[in-house]
């Protein structure tokens, strides 16, 4: 209470102000406009609704949450436009300071324009509408000082009717004009059933103990979550990963060398049926199917095949489908995805081999052809995508281009020479 | 259920006079007493019970469906490869539609100053809410893991990946969501007042913790009046936008596609006047029970039943001509694809529900030219549950008889819905009406404070014989608030709020 200079009321509590009831919005509003003329400032009125006309004769200036409103929304356009062109539209190279799960990249769908207007108008309106409206909500509440924990008014008996049907003036007594005697007097020339006294309550309205316990045990149990994922986050574990639901990937199976009820052997591995020939089990020609001889890599191609021009132009085709993509259509190992990978500097972008270098040129048939059928580093096998006689065909393919890319004078036919220059 | 005969008759316009919107002689006493009764009452009436009690057992069956589909994969459901889609986005438009009538009367009529919004527009933004929770539930479950949901949201992850900004099905995502969070805010915001009259009403200990706690410390102090009024009204400028909105993003999930029947231009109007029609119908649904069984017949008067069945009317016949000008434009496009889905809709082999659907939207709602029907509340009941029931299958027709027969008549496939879909379509009523039941026994069903200000109590000029409407409310009136403004009583205080 900030009115020292003011005769006080005699005894009791400290006075918080005065309180007047009426019965109508009517006489509020005649009672309004004469404490209004009266000066006073630090007062308010208080009514189950709002009442007509009540702000014009308390004189209260309109409130500039509008303006914060306009604020959050352009904030929030802003937010819709930036976010899309950030995850959908930007460079990520530009930003490669950042890290990575922050990073956004050039999302391409379908060969539609990255960053087009007519496609992200709807999430920029639902943002300028949603931060507008959680700004005119905790604006208001925050203009108000809502929530209030406590209000001395609250605690007036009276009080109780103002949400339903009474009509209050309350003048507090840190108004400067605020004189106890002559306000109560003021009050009680306005025509209102009651005028009381309310008294600055020292002790603020408390909580039960027992909500304040239960809000508390509930609060550190839903702490427990984010603290075992942070733990999570930042500890290692040789366990694999806990699966509530597990996903099809990770289903039940039985592997190799576990035990199986099931059979009077107890082997989940069964062997093989007495009189019945495996998958695979008829290839017996290692030269043609591991470009094996005798346990050492073939350095011939099998007899059975024809090397022949067409037999080159076969390996040609076949080459140029599964192989040029990565080694080139030349053969020195820069096809356009290894091209593009280098372009956008992608991590851990292993460049293909050459095949018309030294190395190549010096390996053994049979070795390439187990490369090509099994990969090798980060080639994946293709052992299964190309049969072996089109194998064969693309390392005869290969040998051409080796040596067609180390070509000397020599070799080229006599009667051709004088073309060259 | 009592037909309106017996009631005093509000329906009835006098020129020059003004209808009653509150009927009973109500003084703000008495109608803050009539509006708390459900509350009050030492216990619900025995049909709260009854309807509670059915409506926590399909909630029951919801969650358990829920859990088995969980545990088992979207398999469980009907779905097969043509028909990616069924009951699942069938119920997911159905209840976001539903949704519309609630933030319609809140905000839309609010800015229309139709002043007999104020009884009804509470327990329509509550039905708003569940509407929408319903809605939201099925896109969710539909995603099959469910706990990848998450990925819906643009939150950085460890994959390092964004969602496609370009989809309709993320845009619908940030509508829906901006709808809820907005719904929300919009109905908790209006219901401080009626928290705080709760709150002093309450005789217990912990219902006055408990409703103190809600309403905020609310006074009902005119400094704080002021700027909730105007917070009100900018939020119903802002809904109004939005509600047109959700059910327009909504409907690009299907237009920007380009299966034939769902690629048109057309959907976003069609839609957002077929959500308004099946949301009003389920307001009428919960308000002809709940104003019986809750006493509140004064309040939610006849007039208030009228005025919705002449929305029905006109939005019945709005999305009747949007299904005459689909039927038109697959003709007169020349589009042999659209043509046969149209004629495959009326002939094929979902006739049934397409002819359902014609019956219980067009048809039904035309009863409502004549005034009896109108006044009748068995009449009236009759009508709405046709149009819960044909709006229900107004999405299933268009969802599934355009994905079942497209292009190609070798990948055709006919969808029939399993138990588990049914199930839960059923079970997400009882999801609905679980939390309706609660919020009418628990929450101030009637916007009292609202509803006070368009009683002729209220208006300060007017005539004190009762029955004459004020000429102002609880809105927003930019030619007094410009006199007041740049009056003297402005000038004259330099303190206020601001």
């Amino acid at each position: 209470m900030k009115h020292g200079t003011k005769p006080r009321p005699p005894a009791g509590p400290e006075l918080h102000g005065l309180l007047a009831e009426f019965d109508s919005p009517g006489a509020l509003l005649t009672a309004a406009e004469r404490v209004r003329d009266a000066g006073y400032t630090k007062w308010d009125t208080h009514s189950p609704f709002p009442v007509h006309g009540i702000d014009e004769a308390m004189g209260i200036r309109r409130t500039r949450l509008p303006w914060l409103v306009f604020v959050f929304g352009v904030l929030g356009c802003v937010t819709g436009l930036a976010l899309q062109w950030w995850t959908n539209a930007s460079d990520s190279r530009e930003f490669s300071f950042l890290p990575a799960h922050l990073q956004g990249y050039a999302f391409e769908i379908g060969g539609k324009p990255l960053f087009s207007l007519p496609a992200n108008i709807p999430v920029i309106f639902e943002l300028t509408v949603l931060l507008a409206a959680l700004a005119t909500v905790i604006g208001m509440f925050a203009m108000n000082n809502l929530p209030r924990h406590h209000a001395p008014l609250l605690a007036q008996e009276r009080f109780k009717r103002a949400t339903t049907d009474r009509f209050f003036v309350f003048i507090t007594a840190a108004d400067p004009k605020f004189n106890a005697t002559r306000t109560h007097h003021l009050l009680s020339g306005l025509g209102g059933s009651a005028v009381e006294s309310v008294a600055a309550s020292s002790e603020p309205a408390h909580l039960p103990r027992s909500l304040i316990y239960a809000t508390t045990i509930v609060i550190c149990l839903l702490l427990l979550p984010p603290l075992f994922v942070a733990k999570a986050r930042f500890t290692k574990s040789a366990e694999p990963r806990i699966q509530l639901i597990r996903d099809m990937g990770n289903q039940e199976r039985y592997k190799t060398q576990q035990v199986h009820a099931l059979f009077v052997d107890n082997r989940a591995m069964r062997p093989q049926v007495p009189g019945t020939v495996a998958r695979g089990d008829l290839r017996d020609d290692a030269h043609y199917y591991e470009g094996k001889v005798s346990g050492d890599w073939a350095t011939t191609y099998p007899p059975q095949l024809e090397i022949s021009e067409s037999f080159v132009r076969r390996g040609q085709q076949r080459f140029n489908i599964y192989c040029a993509a990565c080694h080139g259509l030349g053969g020195a190992g820069d096809g356009i995805v290894s091209q593009r990978a280098l372009a956008r500097d992608t991590p851990g972008w292993t460049v293909p081999t050459s095949l018309v270098n030294q190395t190549v040129i010096e390996r053994p048939l049979g070795h390439i052809f187990n490369t090509i059928t099994n990969g090798i580093r980060t080639m994946p096998p293709y052992g299964d995508q190309i049969p072996e006689q089109d194998r064969w065909a693309i390392i005869a393919y290969v040998r051409a281009l080796e040596r067609s890319q180390n070509a000397h004078l020599e070799d080229v036919p006599v009667e051709l020479r004088p073309e060259l220059r | 259920m009592a037909a309106a005969v017996g009631e005093v008759d509000n329906t009835i316009d006098i020129p020059g006079q003004r209808a009653a919107l509150i009927l009973g002689g109500h003084d703000f006493g008495s109608l803050t007493a009539a509006a708390c009764a459900p509350w009050e009452a030492p216990r619900p009436p025995r049909a709260w019970y009854v309807a509670f009690t059915i409506s926590v057992a399909l909630l029951a069956v919801l969650g358990a469906m829920i859990f088995y589909l969980v545990f088992n994969g979207v398999g469980v459901w009907g779905l097969n490869n043509p028909a990616g889609w069924g009951f699942d986005i069938t119920n997911f438009v159905f209840w976001v539609g539903i949704g519309h009538a609630g933030t319609l009367i809140s905000a839309i009529l609010f800015l229309f100053r139709q002043k007999w919004r104020t009884s009804i527009n509470r327990f329509a933004e509550a039905m708003t809410i569940f509407a929408v929770i319903c809605a939201g539930l099925f896109p969710g479950i539909h995603v099959g893991r469910i706990w990848l949901a998450y990925w819906l949201a643009p939150l950085p992850n460890q994959m390092g990946m964004w969602p496609n900004f370009r989809s309709p099905l993320l845009w619908d995502v940030f509508a829906v969501g901006t709808y809820a969070t907005v719904s929300l805010m919009f109905w908790y915001v209006g219901m401080i007042p009626d928290l705080a009259t709760f709150r002093d009403r309450a005789k217990t200990k912990w219902k006055q913790v408990i409703y103190g706690l809600l309403a905020l410390g609310w006074t009902g102090s005119s400094r704080n009046w002021h700027r909730f009024e105007r917070a009100y009204l900018i939020l119903a400028a802002l809904a109004t936008p939005l509600v047109l909105s959700v059910h327009s993003v909504v409907s690009f999930d299907f237009a920007v596609s380009v299966l034939p029947g769902w690629h048109t231009s057309i959907f976003p109007p069609y839609f957002v006047a077929g959500a308004i029609f099946g949301g009003f119908a389920m307001v009428l649904t919960l308000a002809i029970p709940a104003r019986a069984l809750f006493g509140l017949k004064d309040i939610i008067t006849p007039r208030h039943l009228e005025n919705c069945c002449k929305i029905l009317l006109l939005t019945g016949c709005m999305i009747g001509y949007a299904y005459l000008i689909e039927k038109f434009m697959a003709w007169y496009s020349g589009n042999s694809y659209e043509g046969f889905i149209f004629r495959a809709r009326a002939l094929g082999p979902y006739a049934w529900a397409y002819w359902t659907m014609i019956g219980c939207n067009v048809l039904a709602p035309q009863l409502f030219w004549f005034k009896w029907a109108r006044t009748n509340l068995v009449a009236m009941f009759l009508v709405v549950m046709a149009v819960n029931v044909g709006m229900w299958f107004e999405r299933f027709v268009i969802i599934v008889s355009s994905l079942s027969q497209d292009f190609l008549p070798s990948s055709w496939d006919i969808y029939h819905p399993s138990l588990v879909e049914i199930l839960t379509l059923a079970g997400s009523f009882g999801l609905f009406l679980a939390l309706f039941l609660l919020f009418c026994r628990f929450l101030p069903m009637i916007a009292m404070a609202e509803v006070k200000t368009v009683m002729p109590h209220a208006d300060l000029h007017a005539h004190p014989h009762a029955h004459v409407a004020p000429h102002r409310a609880f809105d927003y009136n930019p030619d007094e608030f410009d006199a007041g403004r740049g009056g003297a009583a402005a000038r004259r205080s330099p303190r206020g709020p601001s």
